[in-house]
């Protein structure tokens, strides 16, 4: 099958590639590209563990070809720490609040988490849990994610954070 | 679970995906949103030699207002239905069950035409359509029609589009100003299908339900329209006696399958109960 | 002393040592994608592995024709059971003394067997050539029913064990029988069932369900030709144990074996087997010479690989009318499916299911297990749980409840006064456990106070009465669990697997500059080991937890252990780890001593050094010891701060807990709504409370889905239905319900920091309190045991059945 030449941005930085019209934009990104932060955790769509941000939204990329991204803006896990190198809000509040354990649904949350601040900077909790539903995790059970989000809204919106990881 | 290969194809225009689609024949699929399609096609339950992508074609996007019609461009997702202040405003039964779709990072890619052009039984939007009484705008070889979203659908994954034929938008007329709304619907998690679910439409005189539509969602092979069962409540005060009889006849068309949602008996009962429940919430919303 | 000096208190907390929420550190990489999992490894060269699978639960295997597959662009060989017994490994041995086909060979025996492998140059070309496979089968009736497994006319599975009365467990009663096990004393028992003024009986099954970690089980195989090495980069909950296993099977040098188990995405007990992937990974490596990875997708994962429980539990409880327990009869029927492929320490076919006498004083118990094949796929594994621990945990509470709404007596109160007592520690169960520690009464009574028990059962008193006189069609369940987990295995005088012995170990080495690398035979998979190890070293020695370095999962550097899964890590190698750091610190204080010029004894501990005992102003700090180790030690003695522990526990740990679900059920559609969870866990000493925190609640959540849902279900013609997370219920963050914690702390005596582990605890106590909820809600209207998985249609069936729904 002839091969696809893509071009697109991902983390701020052009890249370039040359795929099938098959190729899940996840193995793009994850071979071509040797990202290989975003994860590959169910393969239907279900878990969320392949998630970026591409132009602004939310997507599984288990379940968009790559060829489909032609010209787009991805961010993934790779480019959410700050300019510095230091951890952002959202990776922090995720340290903090003990919202991760095997660290396999980590990426995929934090990218949504990123979308959903972005579209609501101060969500309840029930915004939060509907907002990060599409993602699975297996380990912490969602309550400390859920905390680690309000962590990093209250860090972006300069608002003071008491509560403590359970 | 990888796809087989196929051949990619970006249309600019309608026209041309309609030709493509009409040179190309049963080896071609258009790819919308692609939340039905692609895992088929990683199962390899699909196989498609070609794809034919419609998110190039600029004129499927997009919401606006046209006399006392919402038009919906096929490739709008559920994520600018729910953005969008029009659809608020005018037609809120559309956001209130694009909500209960999926989970946001699949609203942000599932169409509102992928999602009443597939004939998926599980999918929200159809019965919703038929609710409303909107119609498709079909384009293909011979031309374009517009259908009745009530005529659609055949059967299971089985649709009145010909070969060729692209949905390219729906036009849902707005409901009287002061309407009651509803979309009840009963699931076992985010992300799963309906087990039952129930819209209605209704609008209120006096204390009592001058008009009523009911729509049903994953409890056939097709959606439904429960006419009967809108007819038992249209004069009542959705007093008991109502309600039971609209979920009875409800009930009386329904014919699900039984699958790990529960047997048939049960998804029939709850379809009765999603539809009292709509009819009691869609009330209260009345003026 | 000037205003810099720190206090005590500020030298403590500066370790960041046992008892402190230390961040973990493992989240700096994991929180930027900067994880290794397996899936990441990619090697020059490499290629990629595919099975074909069987769509049939039951056929035998007629031909299978590679010709086509093999002309696909990309695909270099196809590898079949014919392939395998040329080198010997088309079957392999199970844990649990059973063989297993690698490559289906002859027969099919479960529906997505392994049927062939496919290697090709990548993941897509490999799909792609397992849909060219042609394999013709000719299908066999499926035997699904574990009650008719051992039907006269059942069919025969296991044709290779034709004529074998006799397994690994003793005498085989059936050719699909597998084992019967049986502890306790029958006559003792039967006769208190004789003499009982109560008894109940009752069939109480726990369904089949799934580990599933969402990473999926996976490889990377490397065979170098010329030093004739194997090198495996696997999802590995026990590397050392796979090193053993692949040296015995395949029949290569263990010293040219290097397993390597990278970060894990959860493993839940997925993690602990070998499974075919495995073996034609290695083999396609060694015949290709290129290494192969095996990449594992969900429906595999859900379909084949590893299920848990499947055990179904005839229950019986004798007791005095005043509601004395006096007897435990049960008698379990295990579905272990096609294979015996049980992970459990290798003496104990049926795990650990003998503490079902739980937490309460049974004079007499007697319990037989029927272990059988089925035409499902092969596992048994601990879910999150100790071997078998969960399901006899549920079985005892739940049997707890039967029996107290037959005495009419509340659940919590029944409960208080058979619980075993304080003084009777440590206690000698009547199947043979010694229970190390336990304060029960105060467990329970701390979670009827907080909780306000009493309350909350007059409220469901009255809303049972509103429900009677039709004013609501909701009903209120109170689920209550208190459970004894049996963790830490396991003293060498009776746990091993495949005849090692199940200590665990740890290696510690101090570098000159006062920090350090540890290494473990235990392995993460998120439980936070790079962090919490640290910290018992840190209070041990007095090495602030961040200069300590742990590393796991490499069986190269790590000493062998056995690996993590059955919440033996703490118990296991956290004793290790301290042990090793105890003769770290003994060695420390001869040279200190040395230092000091005074005597050994003369020294004591402080925190973080030693000081000379009445002269608190000389002290050595353990940093400055570290630099001296290296430089000056004393005449004799050996440069270097180095040491080693094996520990071989000489007790299991036992953790328990009390927990209470508030439930809420609509009766017409039978969707619950659980208002308030609240679980109470003593795993003794806490090493970490914020991580301890985190365990629970992720164990809550899994016992929420495995007993509302969870489910891996077959047809009546052996398929099975689900396969995907949309069937197999995985909550998402808006089904999953708010969890409350609390604990007491009743250190283990025998356990060098007195720690028990609590990683499996919420799971094995969680799920009794959500059955036993739903079934305490419909007890008012007749039930007495309504079987799991409890979702929205079997409620609305239970109620229906009751008559509460028309």
């Amino acid at each position: 099958m002839a091969k696809t030449h893509l071009t697109m941005k991902v983390n701020g930085a052009e890249v370039e590639g040359l795929v099938e019209p098959r190729t899940l934009l996840v193995h793009f990104i994850r071979e071509n590209l040797q990202m290989t932060g975003t994860h590959i955790g169910c393969e239907t769509t279900h878990c969320g563990a392949c998630t970026v941000d591409i132009d602004g939204m939310s997507v599984k990329s288990c379940t968009m070809f790559a060829v489909q991204a032609q010209g787009s803006d991805i961010t993934t896990i790779e480019g959410m720490a700050n300019a510095d190198g230091t951890l952002s809000a959202l990776q922090e509040g995720f340290r903090m609040m003990h919202g991760l354990q095997c660290g396999f649904c980590t990426p995929g949350m934090i990218m949504r988490a990123h979308r959903l601040l972005k579209e609501n900077p101060s969500p309840s909790e029930q915004e939060i849990r509907m907002g990060i539903s599409g993602n699975i995790c297996r380990c912490t059970g969602y309550q400390n994610i859920v905390k680690a989000i309000q962590y990093a809204a209250a860090k972006i919106n300069g608002v003071e954070f008491r509560e403590a990881a359970e | 679970m990888i796809p087989g290969s196929f051949s990619y194809h970006r249309p600019a225009s309608v026209a041309d995906a309609v030709k493509l689609l009409s040179d190309l024949g049963e080896d071609a699929r258009p790819l919308a949103g692609g939340h039905s399609l692609v895992p088929m096609m990683k199962l390899r339950l699909a196989s498609p030699a070609h794809l034919i992508d419609l998110h190039g074609i600029a004129g499927l996007k997009g919401i606006r207002r046209d006399g006392n019609n919402l038009l919906i461009g096929a490739m709008t997702t559920q994520h600018d239905l729910l953005e969008s202040q029009e659809v608020a405003g005018s037609v809120p039964i559309l956001c209130e069950a694009a909500l209960l779709i999926a989970d946001p990072q699949v609203r942000y890619r599932g169409t509102i035409g992928g999602n009443v052009a597939n004939g998926d039984p599980g999918n929200d939007m159809p019965a919703l359509m038929m609710t409303l009484g909107a119609t498709y705008r079909l384009e293909g070889p011979q031309g374009a029609r517009e259908v009745a979203a009530a005529d659609f659908y055949q059967g299971a994954y089985f649709t009145i589009l010909e070969p060729g034929e692209i949905l390219t938008s729906v036009s849902v007329p707005v409901p009287a100003a002061g309407h009651g709304y509803a979309y009840e619907k009963l699931k076992r998690k985010v992300g799963d299908y309906a087990t039952a679910a129930a819209a209605v439409v209704l609008t209120m005189a006096g204390g009592k339900v001058a008009t009523c539509t009911i729509g049903l969602t994953n409890v056939h092979e097709t959606p439904l329209l429960a006419v009967d069962a809108a007819k038992a409540v249209i004069g009542t005060s959705l007093d008991a006696a109502a309600l039971k009889k609209a979920a009875s006849a409800a009930e009386a068309i329904m014919s699900p399958a039984a699958d790990a949602r529960g047997p048939v008996e049960y998804r029939k009962h709850v379809g009765g109960i999603m539809v009292t429940r709509a009819l009691q919430r869609a009330a209260t919303k009345a003026t | 002393m000037n205003d810099m000096t720190p206090t005590r208190e500020q030298r403590t907390a500066a370790l960041e040592g046992m008892g402190c929420k230390r961040k973990r550190v493992e989240d700096v990489r994991f929180t930027q994608g900067k994880g290794n999992y397996v899936d990441d490894v990619k090697l020059p060269g490499m290629l990629h592995g595919d099975f074909v699978r069987s769509p049939h639960p039951h056929a035998r295997v007629k031909s299978i024709n590679s010709e086509e597959a093999l002309k696909v662009p990309g695909v270099l060989a196809v590898i079949t059971a014919e392939t395998l017994k040329t080198v010997n490994l088309a079957w392999m041995p199970t844990l649990a003394g059973d063989v297993q086909m690698v490559l289906a060979d002859g027969k099919v025996l479960f529906q997505n067997q392994e049927v062939a492998f496919v290697v090709a140059t990548d993941r897509y070309a490999a799909d792609d050539g397992v849909n060219k496979v042609v394999v013709e089968y000719e299908p066999l009736p499926p035997l699904v029913d574990p009650f008719k497994s051992m039907d006269p006319d059942a069919p025969v599975l296991r044709e290779d064990l034709a004529g074998k009365t006799t397994g690994a467990h003793g005498p085989r009663k059936h050719h699909n029988h597998i084992f019967e096990w049986k502890v306790g004393d029958k006559e003792l028992t039967d006769a208190a069932f004789s003499k009982a003024e109560v008894a109940i009986k009752e069939m109480i099954s726990y369904h089949r369900t799934h580990p599933s970690p969402l990473e999926t089980c996976q490889c990377v195989c490397s065979f170098d030709k010329v030093k004739g090495e194997l090198t495996i980069w696997g999802t590995f909950q026990a590397p050392h144990v796979i090193r053993t296993v692949v040296s015995l099977i395949a029949k290569l040098p263990e010293q040219k074996i290097h397993v390597i188990a990278p970060d894990i995405g959860g493993g839940f007990g997925n993690k602990v087997g070998a499974y075919p992937g495995y073996i034609c990974a290695a083999v396609a490596s060694i015949v290709t010479g290129k290494p192969v990875k095996w990449v594992e997708d969900r429906i595999e994962n859900l379909t084949a690989t590893s299920f848990a429980r499947d055990y179904h539990m005839t229950t019986e409880i004798a007791a005095t009318r005043d509601g004395k327990v006096t007897g435990l009869r049960v008698h379990v029927l295990a579905d272990h499916g096609a294979f015996d492929a049980c992970a459990d320490p290798s003496k104990w076919p049926a795990g650990f299911f003998n503490i079902v006498t739980g937490s309460y004083d049974f004079p007499t118990a007697h319990l037989a297990v029927d272990g059988v094949y089925t035409n499902k796929a092969p596992g048994g594994v601990a879910y999150r749980c100790s071997f078998r621990v969960t399901e006899a945990a549920y079985c005892i509470e739940r049997a707890m409840d039967i029996m107290a709404q037959k005495l009419n007596m509340d659940p919590a109160e029944l409960r208080l006064k058979n619980f075993i007592k304080p003084e009777q520690f440590p206690y000698h169960s009547a199947l043979g456990w010694e229970y190390d520690s336990g304060d029960y009464h105060t467990a329970m009574r701390k979670m009827m106070e907080t909780t306000g028990y009493a309350a909350l059962r007059k409220e469901q008193a009255e809303k049972r009465e509103a429900f009677r006189r039709g004013e609501t069609r909701e009903i209120m369940g109170l689920g209550v669990s208190f459970f004894t987990e049996i963790v830490g295995a396991g003293p060498s005088k009776n746990c091993d697997i495949l005849g090692i012995a199940m200590f665990d170990s740890c290696e510690i080495r101090m570098h000159p500059t006062g920090a350090g690398i540890a290494r473990m035979g235990t392995k993460s998979q998120g439980q936070g080991h790079e962090t919490t190890w640290a910290q018992i070293i840190a209070t041990e020695i007095g090495i602030p937890a961040d200069n300590i370095q742990v590393e796991e999962g490499n069986t190269d550097t790590a000493p062998y252990g056995l690996g993590t899964y059955g919440s033996r890590s703490t118990p296991v190698a956290g004793a290790a780890i301290a042990m090793a750091a105890r003769k770290i610190k003994a060695k420390a204080q001869m040279i200190a001593a040395y230092k000091l010029e005074v005597h050994e004894d003369d020294l004591e501990w402080d925190i973080d050094g030693f000081r000379v005992k009445g002269l608190p102003e000389r002290t050595m700090s353990m940093k400055d010891i570290c630099w001296a180790a290296y430089n000056s030690v004393p005449p004799g003695m050996e440069p270097g701060l180095e040491a080693v522990s094996y520990y071989d526990p000489p007790n299991m740990t036992y953790p328990f807990g009390a927990y209470l679900c508030v439930m809420d059920i609509d009766v017409d559609t039978g969707v619950y709504k659980v208002r308030r969870f609240y679980a109470l866990d003593d795993c003794g000493t806490r090493i970490n409370p914020m991580i301890i925190e985190g365990q629970v609640h992720g164990g809550l959540t899994e016992a929420f889905a495995i007993a509302m849902g969870q489910e891996i279900r077959y047809d009546d013609d052996g398929n099975v239905v689900t396969g995907s997370f949309m069937d197999f219920f995985m909550p998402t963050a808006v089904e999953t319900p708010h969890w409350e914690t609390d604990f007491t702390v009743t250190p283990s005596p025998h356990h060098p920091i007195g720690a028990k582990g609590v990683g499996e605890s919420p799971n094995v106590g969680g799920v009794p309190a959500f059955s036993n909820a739903v079934n305490d809600a419909f007890s008012f209207l007749g039930a007495t045991h309504i079987q799991m998985p409890h979702d929205y249609w079997r409620n609305w069936k239970a109620a229906k059945d009751l008559g509460a729904v028309a």
